[in-house]
């Protein structure tokens, strides 16, 4: 009965949080390049004024592009719903574990590239092709992720490798080190953040994801921004879930435990959010034909981390 | 019984058609017949399924005169037997309107019941002989529809390289029986199950076995025919050849290697593991590449056949280490996918087909906007790329989490080479699948999405009921086999206990809409929850943002930053879309090179930007081999202008040289 | 507990010194190549002082010591210095594209796990994981060499290869100091050597490339 209160807090909390966490590394950003920024809470104006405001369609577009936008918010929710964020006692935990995870923000991106190339502009073919290339790259990235954390901890789900980890099992190991160096590899670019994409532009030779949505407005663009948003949530949930568990309740936990799990979960947010704002600013974007030097080396990271472990003797 | 009528009832079909091809109305009757018998058999397969033991051999009178002709159906036949007729029955369906647009249907409906009839006489065959002969008859009927077309020049190269490539797995398959015959040349498979085989005899059948069907099946380096012959045939026949033809090839692979061969070692299965880990990647890549739809759908079913090969390679090496659950369960990952594969690329077929008889065009770069002129076909083939995109809740992401679930075991088995295999195997299977998804953005985004490129695309209109319902039910099933999975997980079961000797439940201890192929513990799927509980959020989504915000819309022109043209071309094309993925795949593999012919000025011929790209197999393997093979012709050919004296050195030398074989092997 | 942490932590310590030996590979711009070999020396003077600490052998520091001022500080100052002065081409030049080269590394890494651990089964935990990833980081440096064109990177390259034995050395107990010196000084040999080597080829040849020394073939993207 918990574990069904605690999966609907969840499936709000995500959704609920996800501009705060946009808005948060945003106003970091603005601080560290010198600005004040608008404030964290700005994210929640910007989507209330979109939802208010007419969608534009354009006449070329098909019922695809109008869908497009709940289906892929829907798809990176039902994602963000499975990663534990402060309790693992969670009712929908074993609906889909760490590869059904990668396929589900895989859903949300198919449809968001075949939107980007519904109306038939230049600009909308451009970021679907360049959103799948980086795609074809990450998502077996992430795999390998999964695949060396389940050579560890014996699961491919994410609360049973939350266990693992909380069950004091596991040192300091090579492998988990890599696969995270992976993992956040993964994050940034799935993310669309600098190296990869700049989330800022709207410079037509730097753009990937904003160049696939460029055509949506009002509530078609808060939906793809919310889209976004959480996603971003859920990358932080996840690494802070798969390689930072402290504090995370367990069944069992009570509401000590819920309370405690959810501090933990907002610190280790805002550890993650400002780490993400303050290597966005000290870096520079890579040019587009990079990326896959980029990616490949955190799919050959995550193969490594695999490897790696056979020297460990956690095999 | 049934299965007996239905075969017969194929083989009058193909009499009847060619007696009376000529008629129009013929074509009709004989594609509603081949449905009604596919029918027949499929419920016969699914009947069969359900039984645990299998049927007894069935003896006819015919055949060589020292042997007999032998049936028998178990288990396995009957789960491939399901698969070939599923698609075999929609495709019929889909023929009966779809052929009225053939220009050269008379030469393609004598042979589609004979090509049906091959293949389901390879699934029963109990003994050798029958397995050859209709496994013969699967291949001439289908190289005769790949001729169909004959006037082109590409689809007579293709016919041809078709016809090598068969004549040389046939080579293969010959003497691999021949080694697994029983003693006193007992070919029926009863006798071969107990034959005791020798370390290299042994070796040499699964070598044998696994190039003898894996160039039916397509694996890389043998699957160069393959997305030559395959295109080149009407729709409905490329559907069959991609989506089943394959799929009895791997009957052949699995009813050698896990059935008549006694043990096959780990080594073997590491190879083959890796030799589909290869083929899945060098597929897709292939694949997201063309430009032609119906070569691009061939090139992914050598992809999905590498997927299914992975499977087969690890259940292989899980069950000569013993390991026979996680065997069980790589075994019923690779079936899954099989049957998941032959569906929704059968529909992937029918949609290219339905696109072609619209419009008259399969390159990608004359298409545009069909979704909003063919809804339906639209749909269900957007159904079939998110499937073969392995996007969950469909049936393709249910197979591969299968597939992948077997695979993060494969560390626990002792040998260092599979231990440090199965990541690599691993990387390359996430990174076809990835690459699958791009491949069908791409494909359905360039032909379904955007703004028409031809006035055939921008004239285009929906195909008729028949052709969209074959479609339809096709696209209802990827769904119902990915939301359900249990239901064929269960059946699928019962087919690998023989073959792996354990029982084996997919839903272990979670129950059943949960797939947990380990322990509950080891991770876990449930699509049917997934879908409802998304299907909730999406429908709040939706009623929230209504709620909240404004439901206005407004129909304008394309804004692409200010400078939307009304004109087609400015859209991205097909091989724009691939020139990321070219740079980065593409530029070693392929050797793609990209140059850009620039007029002097004052000059008004158009500027021109070419890609050149090598396929190495066909560089670096066949050119190869064919030119050893003119060396050597030449060589033999100088034999023909010997003198006399020379022929009668030649026979004597033989002849001391036969002598001094037999005096070197006297005891 | 405390066994296992020393463990763990030399460990990640000797991967990070693995992984500037990819980090190097990935790299595209001279001024990277250096800065990531500074990183890889810094960690390595890391790995020897821990090594120092947990086997209470005080000569190990020297070690620390020298890595730390040679080799994380001097020699990359040396080089930037150089690079500066000569106007050497500011990109690394490669024979085989940056994706192909990591991949081999990674082959590399798996190649030397794999001859490692037979060996030494019977040999604690520590040992041979050091030594697989001492082992790794030579077989990188070899791949640098082998791989970049150019003269200041393949020096870097050989220096990596210097890394990955002292790496094996601190790691493996009761290794005398002698031997570090004489490692360090061939390193400054050699440094000297190439230096030398560098303003011969640029009076020659009046560039650094030595692929100038072949047909041009084009720089591939």
């Amino acid at each position: 009965m918990n574990s069904v209160i605690w999966q609907l807090v969840q499936i709000v909390l995500v959704v609920a949080t996800a501009p705060l966490v946009t808005g948060y590394v945003r106003w970091v950003k603005a601080r560290l390049q010198g600005r004040r920024g608008p404030a964290p809470w700005q994210p929640y104006r910007d989507l209330y004024r979109l939802l208010q405001k007419e969608a534009i369609v354009a006449h070329s577009a098909s019922w695809i592009f109008r869908t497009a936008p709940y289906v892929t918010f829907a798809s990176v929710w039902l994602a963000a719903a499975m990663v534990p964020t402060f309790t693992t006692n969670m009712f929908l935990a074993p609906a889909a574990d760490l590869i059904a995870l990668v396929a589900l923000l895989a859903v949300g991106r198919f449809w968001t590239a075949l939107a980007g190339m519904d109306v038939g502009t230049a600009f909308g073919g451009l970021g679907a092709s360049r959103e799948m290339l980086i795609a074809s790259l990450a998502e077996p990235a992430m795999l390998m992720v999964s695949f060396s954390l389940s050579l560890v901890s014996g699961t491919t789900a994410p609360a049973q490798i939350v266990a693992f980890v909380l069950s004091g099992n596991v040192g300091i190991e090579v492998s988990l080190g890599l696969a995270m160096a992976a993992l956040v590899m993964v994050a940034i670019a799935e993310n669309g953040r600098i190296p990869i994409d700049n989330p800022a532009t709207h410079l037509e030779l730097t753009m990937v994801h904003e160049a696939m949505v460029l055509e949506y407005s009002g509530r078609h663009l808060a939906m793809i921004e919310v889209a976004a948003m959480v996603r971003l949530t859920l990358f932080i949930a996840l690494i802070g879930c798969l390689f930072a568990p402290w504090g995370m309740a367990q069944p069992g936990g009570g509401p000590v435990g819920i309370m405690v799990g959810m501090g933990a979960f907002v610190a280790k947010s805002f550890v993650l959010a400002t780490a993400l704002a303050w290597f966005e600013t000290a870096i520079a974007k890579m040019r587009v034909f990079r990326y896959a030097d980029f990616l490949g080396g955190a799919l050959l990271l995550g193969l490594l981390a695999t490897i790696f472990l056979y020297v460990s003797e956690a095999v | 019984m049934l299965i007996a009528s239905a075969l017969l009832v194929l083989l009058m079909l193909f009499a009847f058609a060619v007696v009376a091809g000529r008629r129009d109305w013929s074509h009709g009757i004989v594609y509603a017949g081949c449905f009604v018998a596919s029918m027949a058999l499929l419920s016969a397969g699914i009947e069969h399924l359900g039984h645990r033991d299998s049927a007894p051999s069935v003896v006819l009178p015919f055949g060589l005169p020292w042997l007999k002709a032998h049936f028998r159906i178990d288990n396995l036949s009957a789960f491939f037997m399901l698969v070939v007729n599923l698609s075999a029955a929609a495709a019929s369906a889909f023929a009966v309107g779809y052929s009225e647009h053939l220009p050269e249907r008379a030469r393609v409906t004598p042979f589609y019941p004979l090509f049906l009839f091959g293949m389901n006489a390879v699934l029963v065959a109990d003994d050798a002989f029958v397995f050859l002969v209709a496994w013969e008859f699967m291949s001439l009927a289908s190289w005769l529809l790949v001729l169909s077309d004959h006037e082109k020049a590409e689809n007579r190269k293709a016919g041809m390289v078709y016809l090598t490539m068969a004549a040389f797995g046939t080579f293969c398959l010959l003497p691999c029986f021949g080694l697994l015959a029983g003693p006193g040349g007992d070919y029926t498979f009863a006798a071969m199950r107990l034959k005791e085989l020798g370390e290299v005899p042994g070796a040499l059948v699964i070598l044998l076995v696994v190039l003898g069907t894996g160039s039916k099946a397509g694996l890389v380096p043998l699957h160069a025919w393959l997305p030559l012959a395959h295109p080149a045939a009407p729709s409905h026949v490329s559907a069959l050849m991609s989506g089943v033809m394959t799929k009895v090839a791997l009957y052949g692979m699995v009813r050698v290697l896990f059935d008549l061969h006694g043990e096959v070692g780990w080594q073997w299965g590491a190879g083959i593991m890796v030799a589909g880990g290869i083929t899945a990647v060098m597929g897709v890549l292939y694949a997201v590449m063309q430009d032609d739809m119906k070569r691009l759908l061939a090139y992914s079913t050598v992809e999905n056949i590498g997927v299914v090969v992975i499977g087969l390679g690890l259940a292989i090496a899980f069950k000569a280490d013993g390991e026979r659950n996680l065997a069980a369960l790589a075994l019923v990952a690779a079936l899954y996918h099989v049957l998941n594969h032959s569906i929704f690329k059968t529909l992937l077929f029918m949609g290219a087909g339905a696109v072609m008889s619209a419009t008259g065009e399969r390159s990608l770069g004359a298409l545009g906007g069909l979704l909003k002129r063919m809804p339906w076909t639209g749909a269900a083939f957007l159904v079939g790329a998110a499937a073969i995109s392995a996007l969950p809740p469909l049936n393709g992401f249910v197979s591969e989490w299968l597939v992948l679930q077997a695979l993060f075991k494969g560390p626990a088995m002792p040998h260092w080479a599979m231990k440090f295999g199965v990541p690599v195997v691993g990387a390359f299977l996430a990174l076809a699948a990835a690459l699958a998804a791009t491949c069908f953005v791409r494909a359905y985004g360039i032909a379904f999405l955007g703004r028409p490129r031809s006035a055939a695309a921008a004239r285009a209109v929906d195909v008729s009921f028949g052709m969209k319902g074959a479609m339809a039910v096709l696209a209802a099933l990827c769904v119902f086999l990915g939301v359900v999975p249990v239901t064929v997980t269960n059946a699928l079961s019962h087919v690998v206990e023989p073959l792996t000797g354990v029982s084996f439940a997919v839903s272990a201890d979670l129950g059943w809409p949960w797939l947990s192929p380990v322990s509950s513990t080891r991770g876990s799927y449930s699509a049917t929850v997934l879908v409802m509980v998304g299907l909730a959020m999406f429908g709040a989504a939706i009623v929230l943002v209504h709620r909240i915000g404004t439901r206005a819309i407004r129909a304008a022109d394309a804004w692409d930053c200010g400078h939307a043209e009304d004109i087609p071309e400015t859209q991205y094309t097909a091989q724009s879309f691939a020139q990321p993925l070219r740079r980065a795949f593409g530029a070693t593999i392929f050797r793609a090179r990209e140059t850009v012919e620039m007029p002097e000025p004052g000059d008004d011929s158009p500027a021109r930007h070419r890609v050149h790209m090598i396929d190495p197999v066909w560089t670096y393997l066949y050119e190869g081999i064919g030119k050893a093979v003119d060396a050597l012709a030449d060589l033999v050919n100088r034999l023909q202008y010997l003198t006399v004296r020379g022929y009668l050195l030649m026979m004597f030398g033989t002849l001391v040289l036969f002598l001094l074989v037999v005096a070197a092997r006297q005891p | 507990m405390l066994q296992q942490f020393s463990y763990d932590l030399a460990h990640l310590i000797g991967a990070t010194v693995l992984m500037a030996g990819f980090g190097m590979l990935y790299q595209r711009r001279i001024f990277a190549v250096l800065n990531t070999f500074a990183f890889q020396a810094f960690a390595l003077a890391a790995a020897a002082a821990w090594q120092a600490h947990v086997q209470h052998a005080p000569h190990l520091y020297a070690t620390a010591a020298i890595a730390l001022v040679f080799k994380a500080l001097l020699v990359p100052f040396a080089l930037h210095w150089l690079v500066e002065r000569l106007g050497i081409h500011r990109t690394v030049e490669t024979a085989l594209s940056i994706g192909w080269t990591m991949i081999v590394g990674v082959a590399l890494v798996a190649l030397s796990i794999l001859l490692v651990l037979p060996v030494t089964a019977k040999a604690a935990a520590l040992t041979r994981e050091s030594l697989a990833l001492a082992m790794s980081v030579v077989l990188l440096g070899m791949l640098m060499m082998i791989t970049r064109r150019n003269a200041v990177t393949q020096v870097v390259g050989f220096m990596a290869l210097e890394n990955g034995l002292i790496l094996a050395a601190v790691s493996a107990k009761g290794m005398p100091l002698v031997v570090e010196i004489s490692i360090a000084f061939s390193v400054l040999v050699a440094m000297t050597l190439f230096g030398i080597f560098f303003f011969r080829i640029r009076e020659r040849f009046d560039t650094l490339d030595l692929h100038y020394l072949e047909t041009y073939r084009g720089d591939r993207s």
